[in-house]
């Protein structure tokens, strides 16, 4: 047996620079996966912190002092939460943008220009992240 | 040279009575001076080679992937550099050619036919897998980094084990088989044109193996089939004149575990392929059509 030159996985990632687009799309839209999965549980677990709120007396869900509204509105007092949240919704985006494009893929349509409907998602995700900015940033200063 | 040669063998007789001896023979010291002119005149065509290189205009600057598991002082990957004057429409295999004639004839490398056809010389160069006898040496940027094929064992320089990617080329059965004999037994077994072009693409491949190098799947999954592979299947179960029969055997092959469904749609594969093979696009549409051949409810 000759030995075996092996770069693993640092050495294969190291070479990032030289990755063509649909590596990039495939890496990006593996670590978009994962994110929401992590928020998917992280908004699980926070959301079930309010369900005593469930019941409680009607005036006390319209005075807002509820558990569930206050956990809410403690949340989106916090400026990293708000920037968090744009950063979610680009990672969605981007998820579903790309997920349309891997569809395309698999149906055989446009496999010529799957880099550029990659730069296309890539383009689209940060217009649609700029333009929610200013909602998701409202009064967070 | 001719005339030398019987003279030798006598030495060489000489030299073995002389060294039970153990008395330097005239043999001895004679192959002694030869060796050491040899060494000299090989240092000075080195030099000169040397020379003629820094005075060229351009000079390409290789920095060459060196390994031998024979050698104990070499057995440590290192990486060599090389200066090879630079020549109009220059390929890799060319510099590595010129590397090895004049500085260091132990550097190894396969190549054979020098013009992509082949497909022994699938090398990494600056971090991408080419075929060096296509890859122009003025498309690249220096200094030209060269490795052998990732994810493969390597058995010296630039050699590496093709063992594996051998072996799932021919776990897909890649040669033509059929039960639709046409009759007569002189006839010819016709392919229609837009078969014929159909499967045109797929039937380039010349086992380099860059694609199968480039796959990150492949990579971490030995028993993927592989691109290539996976191309070959598609050559024939897209060819019409292997029937319906056979061609469900295909796509038993290709559907297992660890064939198409193991493709993530990288592309890594199609950017690489040097024969621009759309290998991406094959593999996908052998997945329609085995779950085309799995949905099948009539
Ligand atoms: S498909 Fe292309 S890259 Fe892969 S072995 Fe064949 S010629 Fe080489
Ligand atoms: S030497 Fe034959 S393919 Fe390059």
């Amino acid at each position: 047996m000759s030995q075996s030159y092996d770069r693993g996985l640092i050495e294969d990632f190291s070479r990032w620079r030289e990755f063509e687009a649909g590596m990039w799309a495939w890496i990006f839209h593996k670590f978009t996966g994962w994110v929401l999965i992590g928020y998917l549980f992280t908004h699980i677990a926070v959301l079930s912190t309010g369900i005593p709120a469930s019941g409680a007396e009607t005036a006390v869900l319209q005075a807002g002092t509820d558990v569930y509204t206050q956990t809410i509105v403690s949340l989106e007092q916090l400026l990293l939460v708000r920037i968090l949240e744009v950063g979610l919704l680009a990672v969605a985006v981007f998820h579903m943008l790309n997920g349309t494009r891997l569809l395309l893929v698999d149906l055989g349509v446009g496999l010529e220009s799957q880099d550029r409907s990659f730069y296309a998602s890539l383009v689209l995700t940060g217009a649609i992240t700029v333009a929610s900015v200013p909602t998701f940033v409202a009064g967070a200063f | 040279m001719s005339t030398q040669i019987p003279k030798e063998t006598e030495e060489t007789e000489g030299s073995k009575a002389d060294a039970e001896a153990g008395v330097p023979s005239k043999g001895d010291v004679r192959r002694a001076e030869k060796r050491r002119r040899a060494a000299e005149k090989r240092e000075e065509r080195r030099a000169e080679e040397a020379e003629r290189a820094a005075a060229a205009e351009h000079t390409i600057e290789l920095r060459v992937f060196r390994y031998d598991p024979d050698v104990e002082e070499k057995q440590e990957p290192r990486f060599d550099t090389y200066h090879v004057p630079f020549e109009k429409g220059m390929t890799v295999l060319d510099t590595l050619i010129y590397a090895r004639d004049t500085y260091d004839s132990s550097l190894t490398f396969r190549h054979s036919c020098r013009q992509a056809v082949c497909g022994s010389d699938a090398m990494f160069v600056n971090g991408g897998q080419k075929l060096a006898c296509k890859t122009q040496i003025v498309d690249l940027e220096e200094p030209i980094r060269i490795e052998p094929l990732p994810h493969a064992d390597v058995r010296k320089d630039l050699v590496v084990d093709m063992e594996h990617f051998y072996d799932q080329m021919e776990a897909v059965e890649p040669y033509f088989q059929t039960d639709e004999l046409p009759e007569g037994e002189l006839e010819e077994q016709r392919q229609s044109r837009e078969n014929r072009e159909k499967v045109k693409m797929s039937t380039r491949c010349i086992w380099c193996g860059a694609c199968m190098s480039s796959c990150n799947v492949a990579a971490g999954d030995n028993e993927y089939l592989g691109p290539a592979a996976i191309n070959k299947a598609y050559r024939f179960a897209m060819d019409e004149r292997e029937g319906e029969d056979v061609k469900q055997k295909r796509l038993e092959i290709i559907e297992q575990e660890h064939g198409v469904w193991r493709c993530q749609t990288q592309f890594s594969c199609t950017e690489v392929c040097p024969k621009d093979i759309p290998l991406t696009e094959h593999i996908q549409e052998l997945k329609r059509e085995a779950v085309k051949s799995n949905l099948k409810f009539w």
